[in-house]
């Protein structure tokens, strides 16, 4: 009998798979960007679909990232289910006239009457001493803008899932997946068009469950946060880990039930403090919950307020990684006492 | 190039069975021909050495090597001087050291170190020569493009006869950035040098597979812009060409063009190779390019000139080796950065 999943499968596996699935089932989906032809370019995230598909439908592109963007917009216009494909967000900067004052905006602008149904693919590709404008992870700002659905898998089954569900939607989306999770491994599960939920059913899961803290994060940061849970069970302290997986439009309704029952919130974010997602999840959770239900003041862990530096010296202190965090954690939320030591 | 050709393809300028020769020394001095020599071999040799250093894993940060490139930034600096501003790419070390940057300054960057030409916060892709008038590189392709044209007006408004130049590479010519910046250069008669390294590739792609014609100086034409297409691995050509064309600029003050056909000898990032892209980079058409090196054509038409014999050439490679050992031994020594420059540094004090 034929297995309804494959073991092993690997983040960079299942966004190739999510390619895959959609270029066979939806003659209409095609994908657009630089370093489709690459052995290198997109990881392994999209190794050799240009035999398989073809280079008709698997386009690897001059180094015109806002045209590119552009042309796929228009092909959305008109019947086609482009996938724009940006190596790394740093670079879809230049795209940004048709990211936010288009595809965002020609929907309801035009009446509802036409749909960019277009996917803009943004890598996060950060460390390696890669600097300043090789580093960023710019899904905040993308969250910001009305019209544009964002969306971060953190799991295996999510990249290829997210990705699916992202093409099959009728608004423009900017599927943000990250280099650092390539290797993430997990068993993938086959794919059920019908069994899935459309983009806009698609929110916030908890992926472990706890009682005394309530983490939460999107895309690397989700996964950081399942790790620092496990981390945190040493010390007996439980927590719900929410995986945020889609950041516009934002539903905090999870994570404003678990707050109520936990107290305790912290948000992990990969970027920056300052107008971006963690402040962002904190205040929709103030908004709404009587505030007698917190122990501790909410707490983001995010990146320092400064360019990501080349230098490996001060490259190591700026990106957090789970242990320090953990301390962090535990040195902010106060005395957790544990409920149930494991 | 007469103007009408502009627009027809690069021909036999992209084939390295061609221009292989010695050079034409065109009676330049010894003096002279022995300095352009020196210029691109300590440029040649500091990237291998480099390499090394990726090889060792001592190096890290994504380092494009420009070897095989050399003869053009080592051709237009001539007729550059401090008061000018030239910009880079993410592949500048050519350009850097050409300007005048220091070599133990440059090696110190691709460390890390605090003594680097950025002060370690860079790495080879985002250079700073201030004092020799590099201006700064940095690996958004195309973005140093209009800043560039925004030096070329201060300098126009400093009515000092400086000029702006800037290098950018053919896969630049796909933003629609240079586009914009042509047109303003043009209309307000900039004194802005462009000039595209064609070396014929942007990371794995072949310009065929990109453009419809592979002669970037067409766009220069499209907007009124005196434009040279060149064979770039011809120190003397190169120093010529942009010696009249610069001459022009400044005394005119307005913009001009040069694409100088190169070839890169190593890959798209480090010291790899890449011949196995799957397209016409091959073995054999980089073995052929390797013959049209830029420092053996000078080399070799010294040698029957007789102003260079082969023990004077040995003697400037150990020279030029030992000076590179030397700051690479001293960068690696010395300090990283404080913790503190991460916040220090963003916003002025
Ligand atoms: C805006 C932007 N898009 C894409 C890239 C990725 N990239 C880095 S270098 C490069 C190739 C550029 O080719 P070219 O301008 O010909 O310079 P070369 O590498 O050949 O020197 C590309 C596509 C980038 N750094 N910036």
């Amino acid at each position: 009998m034929k297995e309804h999943f494959l073991k092993n499968q690997t983040y960079g596996q299942a966004i190739r798979s999510g390619f895959e699935y959609l270029l066979e089932n939806h003659k209409n989906v095609f994908a657009f960007g630089q370093g489709l032809w690459s052995p290198w370019y997109v990881g392994n995230s999209m190794t050799e679909l240009e035999k398989q598909f073809g280079k008709e439908r698997v386009i690897d592109s001059p180094v015109s990232e806002l045209a590119c963007t552009g042309a796929a917009i228009g092909a959305s216009l008109c019947g086609y289910r482009p996938i724009v494909i940006h190596p790394r967000m740093d670079f879809m900067l230049l795209a940004m006239d048709q990211i936010i004052n288009q595809a965002a905006k020609w929907r309801s602008m035009l009446g509802g009457q036409v749909s960019p149904a277009v996917t803009i693919r943004g890598i996060i590709n950060r460390g390696g001493e890669q600097g300043a404008q090789h580093s960023q992870s710019l899904h905040s700002l993308f969250a910001h803008i009305p019209g544009l659905r964002v969306v971060m898998p953190s799991t295996v089954q999510d990249a290829r899932d997210l990705l699916i569900s992202s093409v099959l939607c009728d608004d423009p989306v900017v599927y943000i997946d990250d280099r650092w999770l390539y290797e993430r491994e997990e068993t993938l599960f086959f794919y059920d068009e019908h069994a899935i939920k459309t983009l806009s059913h698609q929110g916030p899961v908890l992926r472990r469950e706890g009682t005394d803290i309530t983490l939460v994060g999107a895309g690397f940061s989700a996964y950081q946060c399942e790790l620092i849970a496990e981390e945190l069970i040493k010390n007996h302290i439980l927590s719900d880990v929410i995986d945020l997986r889609v950041i516009n439009p934002l539903d905090v309704n999870l994570v404003q039930k678990s707050v109520k029952k936990t107290g305790r919130l912290c948000v992990i974010d990969g970027s920056w403090k300052n107008c971006g997602l963690a402040g962002e999840v904190i205040s929709a959770v103030l908004e709404k919950i009587p505030l007698h239900h917190l122990k501790n003041n909410p707490l983001r862990i995010t990146l320092p307020e400064a360019p990501a530096p080349c230098s490996r010296a001060l490259e190591q202190n700026y990106y957090s990684d789970v242990k320090k965090m953990t301390l962090k954690i535990r040195e902010k939320m106060g005395n957790v006492h544990a409920v149930t030591p494991v | 190039m007469h103007p009408q050709n502009i627009s027809q393809g690069l021909g036999e300028l992209v084939d390295p069975l061609k221009f292989n020769h010695p050079l034409n020394l065109c009676g330049l001095t010894r003096e002279k021909t022995f300095s352009l020599l020196k210029n691109m071999l300590t440029i040649r040799i500091i990237e291998e050495k480099i390499s090394h250093l990726i090889v060792r894993g001592v190096v890290k940060t994504p380092c494009h090597l420009g070897t095989g490139q050399e003869a053009i930034a080592v051709g237009i600096s001539e007729n550059l001087t401090k008061h000018d501003y030239a910009f880079g790419t993410h592949r500048s070390h050519s350009h850097y050291l050409a300007m005048g940057g220091g070599v133990y300054e440059l090696i110190a960057e691709v460390l890390g170190k605090k003594e680097g030409a950025s002060k370690g916060m860079g790495g080879s892709m985002h250079l700073y020569g201030g004092e020799v008038g590099f201006m700064g590189s940095v690996p958004i392709v195309g973005a140093t493009i209009p800043i560039a044209v925004g030096a070329a007006m201060a300098a126009k408004m400093d009515n000092n006869q400086a000029i702006a130049v800037c290098f950018f590479g053919d896969g630049a010519a796909e933003e629609g950035v240079l586009h914009e910046s042509l047109n303003l250069a043009s209309a307000y008669n900039l004194p802005v040098l462009f000039v595209c390294e064609n070396n014929l590739y942007s990371s794995h792609l072949d310009i065929n597979l990109r453009q419809p014609c592979d002669r970037v100086a067409r766009f220069a034409q499209a907007h009124c812009i005196e434009a040279v297409t060149i064979d770039g691995n011809d120190v003397v050509g190169v120093r010529d060409a942009s010696l009249n064309l610069i001459k022009k600029m400044r005394s005119e003050c307005r913009p001009g063009f040069i694409e100088a056909v190169t070839y890169r000898w190593c890959g798209h990032v480090g010291p790899d190779e890449n011949i196995d892209v799957g397209v016409r980079r091959s073995k054999s058409e980089l073995d052929a390019w390797k013959q049209r090196d830029p420092i053996k054509r000078l080399r070799q038409a010294m040698m029957l000139e007789e102003s260079l014999t082969e023990s004077s050439y040995l003697q400037l490679v150990d020279n030029i080796n030992g000076m590179v050992d030397e700051a690479i031994i001293k960068a690696e020594k010395a300090p990283y950065p404080k913790n503190e420059a991460l916040y220090d540094l963003v916003y002025e004090a």
